[in-house]
């Protein structure tokens, strides 16, 4: 029976000759499943717990995003990258603008840019603060950690609200600046949740960082050595707990990242938990992005006054432009001709690439490793299969 | 010591558990549709179109441009120009939509057809209780459901709506100095005619 | 007084006995024993539910179900109805006999153990010479019908949970075994009504409970780790890993069986506790001697409540553990600590009376805790990591 028409139904494993293949178990932890992060499969060949294969199979909330664009305006666009990695939606919307901005060569006012860094800074901390809730959700500590960020998350997904418009889907960058500036009161409410909010990471930290089990469970699991990381183009948070010292913000410094002063996070052993710690620690420097950027954000135009949102036409060229989003490089290729529509649109997702080394993560660990594993590589299916 | 990493952890837990019974930081349930959270102004639901005055149909501001149209992302706008012509909010003759449907089970609430009008006719609405179990057509909005009153656009985003007034005010103000520049002009010119002409004043 | 409303039900029954003919009086002695049980500890199983769902809704910053009844407490009326209407599903494979066996032989299992818990003064079901050794061997055939659930579902799944939850509940019946050897070795008989009238005496206002002697309250920690992987509970619900092969063994079920499931733990779960507050918390004695006039029945259920409650404060607390480091758990941390207990408990017995020998048996008791934690934790380095910063 040829099943080469749908590789995702082949059996991984052969019938063997010998017979000897035929101890291991194949298990499809499918697309329905509570912990693969949305619509995710792994085809897992187990030796009794241990994992001796893993194939993973995407492309189940594939929306046709790039070629969408293609017969899209390119503002009309911007909607659409809020739904790519659906829980970031306004760093989605900056890496994009970024890369529009670069072709046609516009130039953003002060303000926007630190309107810009301090709702990218925001989405960062509800990003991580989410994901690392999911983390304990599959390792079984029935929901605690989870309510606690989402407590959290849900005062920022309100600032979201009174900026923006919306919670999620934001569509709040514009090419050459922002969409709306901050009503009346925004600031110091948005101060005050900042001011809030190391308190709850010493909180989170009480009840989780010292924890044994949690230290048993995710210590020396799912090593990533930092040569692989590098070969495999793995970025973000993942690649900084290998021991990469790799922060776009650092390396291409845009937007006005150099102005402030922040530290960048290094791990050491490339484990679940140096990832856990990592992005804890990323949280409390993002913590004093935000003090800096609202304490001396300036008054100004916060869209470039010459932009015309219709009628849209940049020069024919090509650009990349990169941001490091919480999951890590997010990089839009866009390739112009001249008309209003792009004629090649390309998203760089980190949750993809991320995801390329999961089965060397996984090898030789036990299939309750795998979900720990898949956690804190910190996927949003949305992006993955745009 | 073994185990104190896990004792912390549960002496938050009880924290937590009692703190729920005293403050209302640590109990963050809003028991919806009993309790409902307060509207922030700058939310956005789905579109609607704006009328001055009492009567939807005249007082539309939708001169049927079908901009919106153009540059709607998901293209779940659909409008008819009219044949006819109606004075639109400065008193112009102008088109008006015959048909203007959207479909919002295919809007995606992106605000680009706001951003886009020039007439301030089309604006997002904050209304999200709209489930229907009719699924043929319950959710393709025409132009009668769209339409809603200023004082309802005033009520639900103040600021907003009370700048495009103030811009609305200001455009009829310059309307009117300049009508009546221009009537003083022809009143002054129709004078210099008579007196040219020698008729008695 | 005080004495008639503790011996209520018991002076009930002599009473409706009276009124029955000779011949058939040990049989309905038998009924009204075992009918006031099977009505109790299913209620409690109800009250149980929504408890845990309200507490653990509090411990996450919210409420927990609170629109069926006052305060949601006719939820369980509500599961009960979603259960018992929902379709039987079996899968075609499935063994159907062995399928329909799995979840009663586990109920059946969990109500033999209460025959021999005291719940009051002159409360117990039936007075065994061994009692304590029935219900552990009661107790062991939970392990057949959690086996016979996963291997009859033919889900590979399944399979996988039933393996894993045989090997951890064997495991941790070892502990569980040992750790109340301390308490029979110290009474010097396996009936569970002599033991709980040991702890019945006062000093002053303070219990002789045996949880409050070192090598007792060492015995009750290691009897409580060992009942919560016993009853799969968080953080030992490996088996049933919710986020990993969903229900494991009883993936496959639905409907009442699985209600059926449910209740099967709960009931393991105050089986267990029940055992525990007989051989360590006293059983149905009174925490100060100025309480004695409240009834007995009232001291174990209210005792049998503050151990669910310690349930549900874990589960909400903790992620859990690996298979392998439950085991590791289990072998190398719970039985060693288990064997000193016992060494500890003889010491005790054979000291002379006085400071010196709480002095002694603290020592033995909590150093090698102590010790053989860090060791154990060495071996792995696992410890509370320090990361450097760049700029």
């Amino acid at each position: 029976m040829s099943t080469a028409a749908y590789p995702s139904a082949q059996l991984m494993l052969e019938p063997a000759a010998n017979g000897s293949e035929g101890q291991l178990l194949e298990v499809s932890m499918g697309p329905q499943h509570p912990s693969t992060h949305g619509v995710f499969r792994m085809n897992v060949a187990l030796d009794g717990e241990r994992v001796v294969k893993l194939k993973p199979v995407f492309g189940y909330l594939h929306r046709n995003h790039e070629k969408i664009a293609e017969s899209e305006t390119y503002l009309g666009s911007m909607p659409y990258t809020d739904r790519l990695d659906y829980m970031c939606s306004i760093t989605n919307n900056w890496g994009y603008a970024l890369a529009v901005e670069k072709l046609a060569g516009i130039v953003v006012p002060e303000r926007a840019e630190y309107l810009r860094i301090i709702t990218g800074e925001l989405t960062r901390l509800q990003n991580h603060a989410c994901l690392i809730g999911f983390l304990m959700q599959d390792m079984g500590a029935s929901g605690t950690p989870l309510m606690y960020a989402f407590r959290e998350r849900e005062s920022i997904l309100d600032l979201f609200e009174s900026l923006t418009g919306a919670r999620m889907m934001c569509n709040y960058m514009r090419f050459g600046g922002c969409r709306a500036d901050m009503p009346a009161g925004w600031l110091e409410q948005a101060q005050k949740v900042v001011a809030a909010f190391p308190r709850f990471l010493d909180e989170y930290e009480q009840l989780l960082t010292g924890n044994e089990i949690l230290m048993e469970r995710t210590q020396g699991v799912g090593v990533l050595s930092a040569r692989l990381a590098v070969s495999a183009g793995i970025s973000g948070p993942m690649a900084r707990a290998s021991g990469v010292n790799y922060d776009i913000r650092k390396v291409d410094k845009y937007g006005i990242y150099e102005r402030f002063a922040f530290r960048v996070p290094l791990g050491e052993h490339g484990d679940v938990y140096d990832r856990y710690m990592i992005r804890l620690l990323e949280m409390r420097e993002s913590v004093k992005i935000l003090e800096q950027a609202m304490r001396t954000i300036p008054a100004g135009p916060i869209v470039d006054p010459k932009l015309r949102i219709r009628g849209f036409r940049p020069k024919a060229g090509e650009a990349y432009g990169r941001i490091e989003s919480p999951k890590g490089e997010l990089g839009f290729y866009l390739i112009s001709d001249g008309s209003p529509n792009p004629y090649r649109y390309r998203v760089r997702p980190p949750s993809l690439i991320n995801l390329t080394v999961l089965e060397d993560l996984c090898l030789g660990h036990n299939v309750a490793d795998i979900v720990v594993i898949l956690g804190s590589v910190d996927i949003v299916l949305g992006e993955v299969d745009r | 010591m073994l185990g104190s990493g896990i004792l912390k952890g549960m002496v938050e837990t009880a924290r937590n558990f009692l703190g729920s019974y005293i403050g209302k930081d640590r109990l963050t349930t809003v028991q919806f549709p009993e309790e409902r959270l307060p509207q922030i102004e700058a939310a956005r639901s789905f579109p609607f179109l704006v009328y001055d005055g009492a009567d939807w149909q005249q007082g539309m501001r939708c001169v049927s441009c079908q901009i919106c149209e153009k540059e709607c992302p998901p293209k779940c706008i659909f409008i008819e120009k009219s044949k006819d012509k109606k004075p639109d909010a400065m008193g112009k003759p102008q088109f008006y939509p015959a048909v203007f449907d959207i479909d919002i089970s295919v809007c995606m609430s992106c605000q680009i057809c706001v951003e886009v009008c020039p007439f301030d006719a089309i604006k997002m609405d904050v209304d999200f209780e709209l489930s229907t179990d009719d699924r043929f057509g319950g959710l393709l909005f025409d132009k009668q459901r769209l339409s809603k009153s200023n004082e309802y656009y005033n009520a639900i985003h103040p600021t907003e709506a009370g700048a495009v007034d103030a811009h609305f005010a200001e455009e009829r103000a310059k309307l009117e100095a300049k009508t009546k520049a221009a009537l003083h002009a022809k009143l002054a010119l129709a004078a210099e005619a008579q007196v040219a002409g020698g008729e008695p004043r | 007084m005080s004495g008639v409303v503790d011996q209520i039900f018991v002076l009930g029954k002599h009473w409706l006995l009276g009124y029955a003919p000779v011949s058939v009086r040990p049989l309905l002695s038998a009924v009204l024993s075992v009918v006031p049980v099977l009505v109790a500890f299913p209620l409690l199983f109800a009250i149980t539910t929504v408890l845990e769902r309200k507490g653990l809704g509090r411990i996450q910053n919210r409420y927990g179900p609170n629109r069926t009844g006052p305060f949601g407490f006719f939820q369980p009326i509500a599961d009960g109805v979603k259960s018992l209407t929902k379709e039987d599903i079996v899968p075609d494979t499935a063994d159907h006999v062995v399928h329909l066996l799995a979840p009663l032989l586990l109920v059946l299992a969990s109500f033999l153990a209460y025959a021999v818990l005291p719940m009051g003064r002159n409360m117990v079901i039936v007075n065994l010479n061994a009692g304590v050794l029935f219900f552990f061997a009661v107790g062991s055939l939970v392990e057949l019908a959690v086996f016979m659930a996963g291997w009859s579902s033919r889900s590979k799944y399944s399979l996988l949970g039933a393996m894993r939850a045989i090997a951890q509940m064997i495991s941790y019946e070892v502990p569980l075994v040992l750790a109340s050897i301390v308490v029979i070795m110290e009474a010097g008989s396996l009936s569970t009504v002599t033991i709980v009238n040991m702890q019945t005496g006062y000093t002053g206002i303070w219990p002789h409970w045996f949880v409050f002697t070192p090598w007792g309250f060492a015995g009750f920690v290691l009897f409580m780790i060992a009942a919560t992987a016993e009853s799969n509970r968080s953080p030992f619900d490996l088996p049933e890993g919710e986020s990993e092969i969903i229900a494991g063994y009883y993936i496959e079920y639905s409907g009442f069986k699985f209600a059926l499931f449910f209740l099967g733990e709960y009931l393991g779960m105050f089986a267990t506790s029940g055992m525990a507050i007989t051989l360590f918390l006293g059983g149905w004695a009174a925490p100060f001697s100025f309480l004695t006039w409240i009834p007995s029945y009232f001291w174990f259920f209210a005792k049998l409540v503050a151990l669910s409650v310690g349930f549900i404060w874990i589960r909400g607390t903790l992620p859990r553990l690996r298979m392998d480091q439950l085991m590791n758990l289990a072998w190398k941390f719970m039985l060693p600590m288990a064997l000193l207990n016992m060494l500890t408990a003889g010491t005790w017995h054979f000291m002379p009376v006085g400071l010196s020998r709480w002095l002694v048996c603290t020592v033995m008791v909590v150093a090698p805790c102590i010790l053989l934690g860090r060791g154990l934790a060495r071996k792995k380095r696992f410890q509370v990591r320090r990361y450097q910063f760049v700029e």
